[in-house]
């Protein structure tokens, strides 16, 4: 297994490191373009990060790992992520990620077998004054219904 | 009572894009900025009364103040878009609706406190948000507003997005210029004395988005015309926030000054379903909760919730109606804060995690009096003792939450 930055990161990385006085900053941009190339962080991508940091490959992970948002294992197509913090929960939340664990038949924190489907509990995703909110992968979805859910699930491939 | 200055564009269709957001007003503020000297911008900000709008309420003059002038290395504005207090939304706003405001506003900042680069650290949810800014920024760069030169004044401006990736704690300031170092987000220790941010040893400053967006106000019309809303020391507008239980949720720009109920019932709509109001956190989870019935003559200033007992915060207002358990609620404002801890200062990375855990036994029905008490004893455990101001909320929460609505947990314990 080998890793190394698309030719297209390779452009990106490139411009950025002219948009920092020191090129330590590009950490968190590089970790999401590996992410974007990967859908994940692997430690073979870690370690190439290092190099290109001029850094160890501990500290690239002790940062990657702080992040909730980075994934250091391989995670399903469809990251469903239901926000549990306080406004979205007193506007139901509990139902949404109840019906979601039904529907997919897994609980949150789990994936289903064919790795298409996980479901994380996230705290707040500031979309309180349209609650309940479910983000997939990129996606808000706000004002969330059973029905709205449903909808949305079924038509993803 | 509303009263629209940042929101002005808000509803105007596609007014994101350059050339409507300039046919209504946006950097119509820069003939005038590089008419004046930064000194003189510094003092017109100054003299408006701005005060840091994501949640610390600091004079934003006094902190441009804190960069030496001149100062021998390179300096820097930091906007932080890095949203994520709970009950708040209103950054995204002016990305979504207006970010050539923000963008405009960093130009008069930049010139202030002479800095030639700008960033804006957003956080990493905010992906639609981060686009939409992005592409303001390649239009602003294409347009000359951005570059070697500002819209043909000779002045060098760069601006750089930043994505985060999830971290609460990098809405903390010392934080957020770690995360932009590309290390953990750590709170840094507080200087003695009040000194500027130091992005890689450069002194730079740190302000919230609506901050930034309220300058070009100031800078066009006066501090004078800012001075006229609001009060004496809460000059200008906010935007406010309305989530839980309200029947109208969404972010008004008001007055600083309005009164408080009259917002929720005449704009807010009330309580949702016609119930009657238990209680409400004023400006984000980190603020002294409010019972309904202490709400009586509360303005929307800093200066009426601190003598009410709570905090003005970042604005954002979370309701909650008669039916609500507080113990429920105390148990997920727990969670987002022991998840969210950076794990930096052992009282709070503990504490913060031991709270959780007891009030998880007292609400399976497992939990003593013992228990409670004790609960109550970690609100002197996490108060004072840790690098930055997180674990004092947790404290805050203790102490205001189970303080006001001691029944409801005490007939939980046996």
């Amino acid at each position: 297994m080998s890793f190394e930055f698309s030719k297209e990161n390779e452009q990106k990385f490139q411009e950025l490191l002219t948009r920092y006085p020191k090129k330590d900053s590009l950490m968190l941009p590089s970790l999401w373009m590996i992410q974007h190339q990967e859908s994940w962080i692997s430690s073979v991508a870690m370690e190439y990060l290092a190099k290109r940091l001029d850094t160890s490959p501990m500290n690239v992970y002790s940062v990657a790992s702080f992040y909730t948002m980075f994934h250091l294992e391989p995670i399903a197509k469809y990251n469903i992520q239901v926000c549990k913090t306080l406004s979205c929960m007193l506007r139901g939340s509990e139902d949404i990620k109840q019906h979601i664990e039904n529907k997919l038949g897994i609980k949150a924190g789990e994936s289903t077998k064919d790795m298409r489907f996980t479901i994380t509990e996230v705290e707040c995703l500031g979309s309180c004054g349209t609650a309940p909110c479910v983000c997939i992968n990129d996606d808000y979805i706000q004002n969330t219904t059973p029905q709205i859910v449903d909808k949305i699930l079924d038509g993803l491939k | 009572m509303i009263k629209k200055i940042e929101s002005k564009n808000f509803d105007i269709k596609d007014s994101h894009v350059l050339k409507i957001a300039k046919k209504n007003g946006r950097y119509s503020s820069i003939e005038k900025l590089f008419s004046m000297t930064p000194e003189a911008v510094l003092d017109e900000v100054d003299k408006s009364g701005l005060r840091g709008k994501g949640g610390g309420g600091a004079p934003a003059g006094a902190k441009w103040r804190l960069i030496p002038n001149p100062s021998e290395k390179p300096t820097y504005l930091i906007v932080n878009a890095d949203e994520s207090e709970p009950g708040t939304f209103k950054d995204r706003q002016i990305l979504e609706y207006d970010p050539h405001l923000l963008l405009e506003g960093i130009i008069c900042s930049s010139y202030a406190i002479k800095s030639n680069h700008a960033y804006i650290y957003i956080r990493g949810e905010y992906v639609f948000w981060a686009k939409r800014l992005q592409v303001a920024i390649d239009e602003a760069y294409a347009a000359g507003i951005f570059g070697d030169k500002v819209l043909g004044y000779d002045y060098r401006l760069d601006v750089t997005l930043h994505r985060g990736a999830g971290a609460y704690i990098c809405g903390e300031k010392s934080a957020l210029v770690e995360s932009l170092e590309g290390k953990r987000g750590h709170p840094r220790l507080k200087p003695k004395q009040k000194e500027p941010e130091w992005f890689f040893g450069c002194p730079s400053v740190v302000n919230n988005v609506e901050t930034i967006s309220s300058v070009p106000y100031i800078i066009k019309e006066g501090f004078e015309a800012y001075r006229a809303y609001g009060t004496e020391k809460s000059p200008g507008t906010m935007l406010f926030g309305l989530s839980g239980h309200i029947q109208n949720p969404g972010v008004y720009e008001l007055e600083f000054g309005t009164n408080m109920l009259e917002f929720i019932n005449q704009i807010g709509g009330g309580v949702k379903d016609g119930k009657k109001l238990k209680a409400l956190i004023p400006g984000g989870s980190s603020s002294h909760i409010l019972k309904a019935d202490e709400l009586e003559g509360i303005t929307l200033d800093y200066e009426s919730l601190r003598a009410h007992g709570s905090s003005m915060g970042t604005g954002g207002m979370i309701l909650m109606d008669e039916d609500v358990f507080m113990p429920k609620v105390v148990k997920n404002l727990f969670e987002f804060y022991h998840h969210e801890s950076c794990g930096q200062c052992t009282p709070c990375r503990e504490g913060v995690g031991w709270s959780d855990k007891l009030l998880g036994k007292i609400l399976d029905g497992n939990g003593t009096k013992k228990d409670l008490d004790t609960l109550l004893s970690l609100s002197f455990l996490l108060n004072g003792k840790t690098i930055c101001v997180f674990a004092p909320s947790v404290a805050y929460i203790i102490d205001s939450y189970i303080g006001k609505f001691k029944d409801e947990f005490y007939s939980l314990v046996k």
